[in-house]
């Protein structure tokens, strides 16, 4: 049943989220994308380009579309669809809200505890491979496309690649930016010419 | 005090304004718990800050509990937190089924094949600039390519990586650190 799935890979996404928005990128796509093929690679990629121009923290965006999309897929109206949505965004902060509740104002006063330090640290350089796999795995002919296929389109998307890559790592620049000009580039280029 | 409506309504606003993610909030949450209705101390909101961060889930949305919960109890963080992310569900899921009417529009599909790339140098991008911040030694740095290796060529799943992590992370601190600090 599509809605218990929701539910229950929500849930697990959310509560085992740590490290911030880009590393539920790597448990989402894992789940959403690789294990049950609730959208493709580039469905995902296109969703989270969205969601960094759209307001809304990346987590509950991508959420809430895999939740629609699988439903919708499943064979499901689209009211059943937008139940998906809100299903889906309702799971993934389910188990944190109630771990936030009930140890939160502990944790609070355990903070400088030595063992809590320790996982913290190990599991921030977990994360760092899990975020670099994410990326990894987005490098496809789904997002790319292929030299054979389409040489310019190819050599383009590896200079867009090099450049947002070093505009945003150099210059900090503003993801928002880096996606309305990629979004430009795509469209004079591949639309205009 | 804050109100009920207070809560949602200066949740709602933070969640509706600030483009890009849970940490472009940041400022705007400071403008409004801190500076314009003064519920929380500037030292209270960075020990919350920090507290959201170290937990798991969205940041934004723990953030928004745990306020919540500060000032009105479980119906202020209930409240909080879907006065937080209403507006940005709200907008995907228009999206979402506005997207299916345009698929294989041929403006769209130009736009989104350039971008799609950006997208993975964007993911690409933090990668580098965590690791600069997470004291990489020569001892650990095997922990975050072997993590990486496993999820990106072996397909396990990223939830186990994150599970065994911490349990490692924990058995470390205990005896092996602890004994270290008794000793």
């Amino acid at each position: 049943m599509i809605f218990w799935k929701l539910f229950y890979t929500f849930c697990k996404i959310g509560i085992f989220n740590f490290g911030g928005g880009y590393a539920m990128l790597a448990l989402i796509q894992n789940e959403v994308v690789e294990k049950n093929g609730w959208m493709t690679s580039a469905e995902f990629t296109d969703i989270v380009a969205t969601s960094q121009i759209t307001p809304g923290p990346i987590g509950i965006n991508v959420a809430t579309y895999a939740g629609y999309t699988a439903v919708i897929n499943a064979g499901y109206d689209p009211a059943f669809a937008v139940f998906g949505a809100f299903l889906s965004s309702f799971s993934v902060i389910l188990l944190p809200f109630i771990a936030m509740l009930l140890v939160g104002r502990y944790l609070m006063s355990h903070k400088d505890n030595p063992i809590v330090k320790t996982v913290l640290t190990y599991l921030k350089l977990a994360v760092i491979g899990l975020i670099a796999a994410s990326a990894l795995l987005l490098v496809s002919p789904e997002t790319f496309g292929t030299f054979s296929a389409n040489p310019l389109q190819f050599c383009l998307s590896i200079a867009l690649f090099a450049a947002a890559f070093f505009a945003s790592l150099k210059w900090k620049t503003s993801p928002i930016l880096l996606i309305l000009l990629a979004g430009v580039v795509g469209f004079v280029v591949y639309y205009l010419i | 005090m804050a109100s009920i409506g207070q809560l949602f309504w200066s949740f709602f606003k933070i969640g509706t304004f600030t483009i890009g993610g849970g940490y472009a909030m940041i400022p705007l949450m400071e403008k409004e718990l801190v500076d314009r209705h003064r519920w929380l101390t500037e030292e209270e909101f960075m020990e919350i800050l920090a507290l959201s961060q170290t937990m798991p889930g969205i940041f934004a949305a723990n953030m928004a509990t745990h306020v919540g919960w500060r000032l009105r109890g479980i119906l202020g963080a209930v409240v909080s937190v879907i006065g937080n992310i209403l507006m940005p569900i709200l907008i995907i899921l228009a999206l979402a089924m506005g997207l299916r009417y345009v698929q294989g529009n041929p403006v769209v599909e130009a736009i989104f094949k350039g971008v799609r790339p950006v997208v993975v140098a964007l993911i690409a991008a933090p990668v580098f600039r965590m690791a600069k911040t997470a004291h990489i030694t020569r001892y650990n740095f095997w922990i975050p390519v072997l993590a990486a290796l496993l999820i990106w060529l072996l397909g396990v799943s990223p939830i186990w990586v994150i599970l065994v992590t911490g349990i490692g992370g924990f058995l470390y601190g205990k005896f092996v650190e602890g004994k270290e600090a008794t000793s």
